[in-house]
């Protein structure tokens, strides 16, 4: 066992954890983050993403044990503490971009981090960003459009909703 | 102006906020004290025979609680398959045994063979490894035609052969069909494959078993589109739980698209064995396991011959079949390519003749059926290919091909047994020449040609049936089941509103959708309503959401119990004013006196519904909810017209979709923004289909794709944004809503078109190719090409 401090969503976090166990399972089993998700067992489905000190990272492919000391956001820490959305996660329930919500979790982080280091993203560099993000149910049509809109741009050219 | 509420408005989904945040509750998020946790030993071969397994070692590895192997299963019921089939020669179809855990052998890659109940899923692991397991390998049957030729290896030896059943549709018209191919002025002739695909929700499935014994009740949690339906199948065919001791709960569900309407082996073992062990069991599936436990789709090999007169009117069409079952029958297996596939032969063309030969194939690989569409796309695609390939042929234009045979009187009675009751294709396909631009595509094309590209234009229309019924009908065609669905409309004395429906909601957005109907029924605010879905205990029956139907079938249920409200609140609210009930009137929540200005609001006639002082209790029981079970007289046929713009790259044979336009007629729409998000997903599967997807075997039946780094899933940079129109509005004539059912549309109605636009784009650059099987990735396309 490994004892690991860490900061998720902002409130400081000491555990003792397996060697082996993965950041995923330690926010989901440990901590009742289950807003994290698996979708597969070989990183490529993104439904795991969270931001490891700002960056966004798939929970999966980390161990618990190499976050100590990082400052880890998870989709529960995206809202406001009164429960407002942030602009992302409102740009996609304003332009439907889900549906089973699944892999919305991972869509967001990611988005997140998309806009932290490009603000103006196009449509190609949307798509090409999300490329580490299965989604099932959209065809990603309106996950890229509620990306752009997130991002200030003006969607309304897009075709349908 | 578009409606801000009610039918044929867009209000932001609701549940998207708990999605959003992380709140959702899928069945993995839950966790029960004292759970332990279930691995599935599984085959690592396609065929073979057991001939040892000793668990002793393993039962005494560290946090075992008990391994369970096919012998403690050997008085447990099969699992069953809900429809039979009945071949051409009037015998039903051959139906072999389907245990929960292999007996003796293992059919198919993943054929669960032990499970390992432990307190941690490491430990049910490590133990796994320990079991002292021998199979003799036997020779694999994994290609249709080699399983059906004489001296083959036998799938089931007690079977005598791996023919399911040989179907013939409609038997009557086969000599006539053959005629008039043999009679034909030109006939168009397509050998293909609907290449097997993997469904891949994005949640895996899981299932989470609970007993008490102190109320000798089960409780399965499980990833499941219609959990009334796993009740009624695990309960009554596999472990004997009547339904008042078993509840079957499906939370959040993370997609489905088909693979989850099925009653699989693990849902039956962790509700067998938490009763065994008197613990709550849970099995999580990875996704390597999905690959090879979620039942597959599509993968017919199809010959398709199109007849045409010296006109080009279409005279006949006949279609030979082989469609691979895998290794056992999956819940619906045997549905898909007979009732859903042969009886969608027509298309949208009123084509005279048709006829059908389904041989169902058992194999060494995973059990196939019902996948997004489900029999209509491989329908869809025969037809829409062939009739691209005979336009080539003839030197026609393929929309005008098309739009000279199409159907346009309704309601059409096809020659495959269906009554389509309304439709409009020339319209459909007017749409779509506008919102494709179609007339612009020679200056794009001629732009693509100068960067070096091929541009290629396809074209496809397709119909399709949804809401499948009635349930005397699909009994007589062997359904071992009723296709209604039920809703339970409870007003609380407040005036909010419950509604329990039998549909289940993994993506649909019915947490939205349905009060928007019966808010506007009723004139109050959709706020008011809330939707229960997903709990056998708490929704009285239904029958879940598959094939499109949940707005037509259950959405027709809520409207028939919401006018049961109505009248009943009618009576309430004309004791209340001393009037007649035949002269309420029911406006914006309030009820009032024809040609008076009396009035009641809403909230009045339900509190005195529920604090009856002043009420006539000798005429009607206090309180306000009622039921309605919904039995369609029909299916419904939505249909479009769908065009696909590619660019090839005729150096890499890389495809790239440059635009994609899709113009549907799904009758009447309740809430626009769902519905276009339906179309979008459905369009991502059918290119994923028609250019990345597939599931390979080997020979020995071993399957190479069971990993998405093998699979190749659509990503977000494989797709482009999408046109999308549902303007084209002719209502369904025989439920309430007039609604058609859009789930499917976009899978079934998309791979021919990205496929005509691949062979458009070849041809367009002098590659004489007439046709190639999908998935059209590079080195497939390259080597069609370069022969």
């Amino acid at each position: 066992m490994v004892e690991v401090t860490l900061k998720v969503n902002g409130k400081s976090v000491t555990k003792s954890v397996k060697g082996n166990t993965l950041l995923t399972e330690f926010l989901r089993d440990e901590l009742r983050l289950t807003g994290t998700h698996v979708g597969c067992d070989t990183s490529q489905c993104g439904a795991c993403v969270i931001h490891v000190n700002g960056e966004a990272v798939k929970g999966c492919t980390m161990f618990a044990a190499e976050a100590d000391g990082a400052e880890v956001a998870t989709i529960e820490g995206m809202a406001s503490p009164d429960g407002t959305l942030s602009v992302i996660q409102q740009a996609f329930q304003d332009h439907h971009g889900l549906q089973c919500g699944f892999c919305t979790p991972g869509m967001v982080m990611s988005a997140a981090a998309l806009l932290k280091d490009n603000p103006k993203p196009t449509e190609s560099e949307v798509r090409d960003y999300l490329e580490g993000n299965l989604c099932r149910c959209t065809g990603y049509h309106n996950i890229v459009k509620a990306i752009m809109a997130a991002s200030g741009q003006d969607v309304s050219s897009i075709a349908a909703e | 102006m578009p409606k801000d509420h009610g039918i044929g408005a867009s209000p932001k989904r609701r549940e998207d906020v708990r999605f959003l945040t992380g709140a959702g509750n899928y069945t993995d998020d839950i966790n029960v004290y004292g759970q332990a946790y279930v691995h599935f030993l599984r085959s690592d071969v396609a065929y073979g025979k057991i001939t040892k397994i000793d668990t002793s070692a393993a039962a005494d590895m560290p946090g075992v609680v008990r391994i369970f192997t096919g012998a403690d299963f050997e008085g447990v019921g099969s699992i069953p398959c809900g429809w039979q089939v009945t071949d051409l020669h009037g015998e039903p179809m051959k139906e072999p045994a389907h245990p929960v855990l292999a007996q003796g052998k293992v059919r198919h890659v993943g054929d669960p063979i032990a499970a390992i109940v432990a307190d941690s899923l490491e430990e049910a692991r490590n133990a796994a490894e320990a079991i002292e397991l021998d199979i003799e390998e036997l020779p694999a049957v994994v290609d249709m035609k080699a399983a059906l030729a004489d001296g083959s290896a036998l799938v089931h030896d007690d079977l005598g052969d791996n023919l399911c059943y040989e179907w013939g549709f409609v038997e009557d018209n086969r000599a006539a069909v053959d005629e008039a191919i043999k009679n034909a002025a030109h006939v168009t002739t397509l050998e293909l494959r609907n290449n097997r695909l993997v469904a891949n929700p994005m949640e895996p499935r899981v299932a989470l078993g609970e007993y008490s014994r102190a109320n000798d009740h089960s409780t399965l949690h499980t990833t499941s589109q219609n959990p009334h339906v796993i009740r009624l199948l695990m309960g009554a065919f596999v472990l004997g739980i009547p339904e008042h001791k078993l509840t079957v709960i499906a939370p959040d569900v993370g997609g489905g698209f088909g693979t989850k309407i099925f009653h699989y082996a693990e849902e039956a073992f962790v509700t067998f064995a938490s009763k065994a062990c008197n613990r709550p069991v849970k099995w999580t599936a990875s996704r390597s396991e999905a690959f090879m436990s979620d039942a597959h789709g599509r993968d017919h090999v199809t010959k398709i011959e199109l007849a045409l007169d010296a006109d080009n009117n279409f005279t006949a069409l006949r279609c030979d079949t082989y469609a691979n079952m895998g290794a056992y029958l999956s819940t619906f297996a045997s549905s898909v390519p007979t009732w859903l596939h042969g009886t969608l032969l027509a298309g949208n063309y009123k084509t005279p003749l048709v006829y059908t030969n389904v041989k169902a194939v058992f194999t060494n690989t995973v059990p196939v059926d019902a996948y997004r569409g489900a029999g209509r796309p491989e329908a869809t695609f025969q037809i829409e290919r062939v009739v691209d390939k005979a336009a080539r042929e003839l030197g026609v234009d393929p929309i005008a091909l098309r739009r000279q045979n199409f159907i346009s009187e309704f309601p059409y009675a096809t020659p495959v047994a269906v009554e389509y009751d309304t439709g409009d294709y020339v319209a459909t396909m007017d749409k779509l020449e506008e919102i494709a631009d179609l007339s612009g595509f020679s200056a794009r094309r001629a732009e693509s040609e100068k960067n070096g590209k091929l541009r290629g234009l396809g074209v496809n229309c397709y119909i399709e049936a949804c809401g499948i019924a009635p349930s005397n009908l699909v009994g007589q065609l062997g359904a071992r089941a009723g296709l209604y669905d039920a809703a339970t409309v409870r007003v609380n004395a407040t005036g909010s509103i419950s509604v329990m429906v039998g549909a289940h909601s993994h993506g649909q957005g019915h947490e939205t959708a349905f009060p928007q109907v019966v808010a506007e029924m009723l004139g109050i605010d959709e706020s008011m309503i809330d939707i229960v879905h997903g709990d056998t205990s708490k929704v009285p029956f239904g029958m879940g959401t598959y094939g499109s139907r949940s707005l037509a079938v259950c959405g027709s249920a809520m409207v028939r119990a919401t006018e049961k409200i109505i009248n009943k609140a009618k009576k309430i609210a004309a004791h209340l004013m001393e009037a007649s009930d035949a002269d309420i009137e029911l406006k914006d929540g309030q009820f009032s006196v024809a040609g008076t200005d009396k009035s009641v609001a809403w909230g009045d006639v339900t509190l005195a519904a529920y604090v009856p002082h002043n009420y006539p209790l000798e005429d009607i029981e206090p309180g306000l909810e009622e039921t309605a079970f919904y039995d369609p007289a029909n299916f419904t046929y939505p249909s479009g017209a769908y065009a696909c713009e590619v660019e090839l790259d005729p150096d890499t044979g890389k495809v790239t979709i440059e635009r994609f336009s899709a113009a549907d007629d799904f009758g009447n729409v309740v809430n626009p923004m769902i519905v276009e998000g339906q179309v979008h997903g459905g369009i991502g599967q059918g290119v994923g289909q028609a250019l990345l997807e597939n599931a390979a075997y080997d020979e020995n039946g071993q399957l190479l794709s069971a990993s998405y780094m093998d699979y190749a899933m659509p990503r977000a940079d494989d797709l482009p944004f999408y046109t999308v129109d549902h303007s084209c509005q002719t209502p369904c004539t025989h439920n309430p809503l007039g609604v058609k059912g859009c789930g499917e549309a976009g899978a079934i109605g998309s791979p021919p078109s990205v496929i005509n636009a691949v062979i458009d784009a070849m041809q367009s650059g002098g590659f004489q190719v007439d046709h190639m099987d999908m998935p059209a990735s590079p080195g497939r396309v390259w080597a069609a090409m370069h022969g």
